[in-house]
């Protein structure tokens, strides 16, 4: 057996352990991404296997958060894929504002970027005062610096870029203050903002919502936990509502796809039928 | 057995002068070539990228941007999208991430040979031609402990000649190549079974 089978074997057991020891279920992530992060992790976590890691991951807590944070940490950026919010901008908030008010999941929200995204957006269409964007990850540290709104000076260029090309409307940087080398978004822009933990993989619906927004997430899991999250999905918005997943992501093939329609090719827009 | 039967996929890593090299050699290759060619390409991540049909326009080849989940097949060439790595799952299924850049490259070189050659041990042949950089090296040298095989880019016949003089640093190759010489190379490393089966064949030109 050569030595990539047996650390497939480990991997395998490993997350079998942390499952029953934790309740954190990755055995339906992809395996090609997962194999990537979890050796990443091994060569900083100072054990030399994964078979020697898995006695501490089962008994000591805070090993596990690290390892949790090693392989949960999905990286975005602010307005990734202009031409997507855009389409919002265009198709989706017309929709949105015929409602009174407007509920928003931004399901494994990460370090906040998308969130905040749609934070401006809403706020640059009108729908700032009405509407209440739930921003989830299964990762509480990922969760607190989502919370902060505080992101590396270096990344703002190309937010930038990103905004403008996605239709702004305003001066980019009148969302945040920088200081030293890093910068602050606008506090009020977290008004609209809910943060809480929660785990696609094994946790429920989150309560109706008129949209939901989970992009490159997908991409990490397995069919059957896909099939399960577009359930999920599926059981929260609202007829009429928005889910929109990320560009290289798709709903063909899946269970919930008769009950949605694309409402512009390529950008994974997605609009729930009323029947 | 010989290395020519045995390939099942090929990975190709390419950077600076890419277009050029990828439309001489797609251009070059049959369409009936027996094994799917994945392909990193460094790109601008905020060009979209219109390079899959301007490839599929010059080859005879089918030239496509992969979709995650797709079972990649023969005659198909699979370029990763912009800002996305491209992996191969151990089953042999194209999967995206939007994990960090490594080497600051995404989509990486690395990332898709080393997927690639978990994926497939000795049955993948990895490709690195012209680039800036060395991305490609790392991921060539676990497509030859996995058994693979390994090809260069002749540096002297490269644009730019640090990612092929990178790859040679990092990795013994099976074969340095010309871009001219690829081709032939490509197809003769894959159709040495096929052939031998079918030696009657007139069409085989």
């Amino acid at each position: 057996m050569t030595e990539e089978e047996i650390q497939a074997i480990e991997i395998r057991l490993l997350l079998d352990g942390v499952f029953r020891a934790h309740g954190y279920d990755f055995r339906d992530y992809s395996e090609a991404s997962l194999a990537r992060r979890l050796r990443r992790w091994l060569s900083s976590s100072g054990c030399t296997s994964f078979s020697e890691a898995q006695g501490r991951l089962l008994r000591d807590p805070e090993f596990f958060q690290g390892m949790l944070g090693g392989i949960t940490v999905n990286v975005t950026e602010m307005f990734r894929d202009p031409g997507f919010f855009q389409c919002l901008r265009e198709q989706v908030v017309p929709h949105l504002k015929t409602y009174p008010f407007v509920k928003i999941w931004v399901a494994g929200c990460a370090t906040g970027e998308e969130v905040y995204s749609m934070a401006i957006l809403l706020e640059e269409e009108g729908l700032g005062e009405r509407c209440r964007i739930y921003a989830t990850d299964i990762d509480l540290k990922v969760l607190a610096i989502a919370e902060k709104g505080i992101y590396p000076l270096g990344a703002l260029q190309h937010f930038t870029r990103n905004y403008q090309k996605g239709g702004g409307k305003a001066a980019f940087s009148d969302y945040y203050s920088a200081r030293y080398d890093h910068a602050m978004l606008m506090p009020a822009l977290r008004n609209r903002i809910v943060f809480a933990s929660h785990n696609l993989a094994v946790d429920g619906d989150f309560g109706e919502m008129h949209m939901v927004l989970c992009r490159n997430v997908l991409i990490y899991f397995k069919a059957p936990l896909k099939e399960r999250v577009l359930g999920l999905f599926n059981a929260c918005v609202l007829p009429g509502g928005f889910l929109c997943l990320g560009i290289k992501e798709s709903i063909n093939g899946h269970a919930i796809s008769p009950h949605f329609q694309e409402v512009v090719p390529r950008m994974r827009v997605y609009r729930k039928r009323y029947v | 057995m010989s290395e020519a039967a045995l390939i099942r996929a090929m990975v190709l890593g390419v950077s600076t002068g890419g277009f050029d090299a990828l439309k001489r050699l797609l251009g070059a290759l049959p369409g009936n070539f027996p094994v799917p060619i994945l392909i990193v390409q460094h790109l601008s991540p905020e060009t979209e990228s219109a390079m899959a049909a301007l490839l599929d326009d010059v080859s005879a080849l089918r030239v496509k941007e992969a979709d995650e989940g797709e079972i990649p097949v023969a005659g198909t060439v699979y370029l990763a999208p912009p800002n996305y790595h491209l992996q191969v799952e151990p089953d042999g299924r194209l999967s995206l991430s939007t994990d960090p850049p490594v080497q600051y490259a995404r989509p990486s070189a690395d990332v898709l040979f080393e997927t690639a050659a978990a994926a497939h041990g000795p049955a993948l042949a990895g490709i690195v031609l012209t680039g800036a950089g060395s991305d490609g090296s790392v991921g060539l040298r676990c497509v030859r402990e996995r058994g693979g095989t390994v090809i260069v880019q002749d540096p002297s016949d490269a644009v730019c000649d640090t990612m092929p003089r990178s790859a040679l640093q990092a990795v013994t190759p099976d074969h340095v190549v010309s871009l001219k010489d690829l081709p032939e190379l490509l197809i003769r490393l894959t159709s040495a079974a096929p052939r031998a089966l079918q030696p009657m064949d007139e069409h085989a030109q």
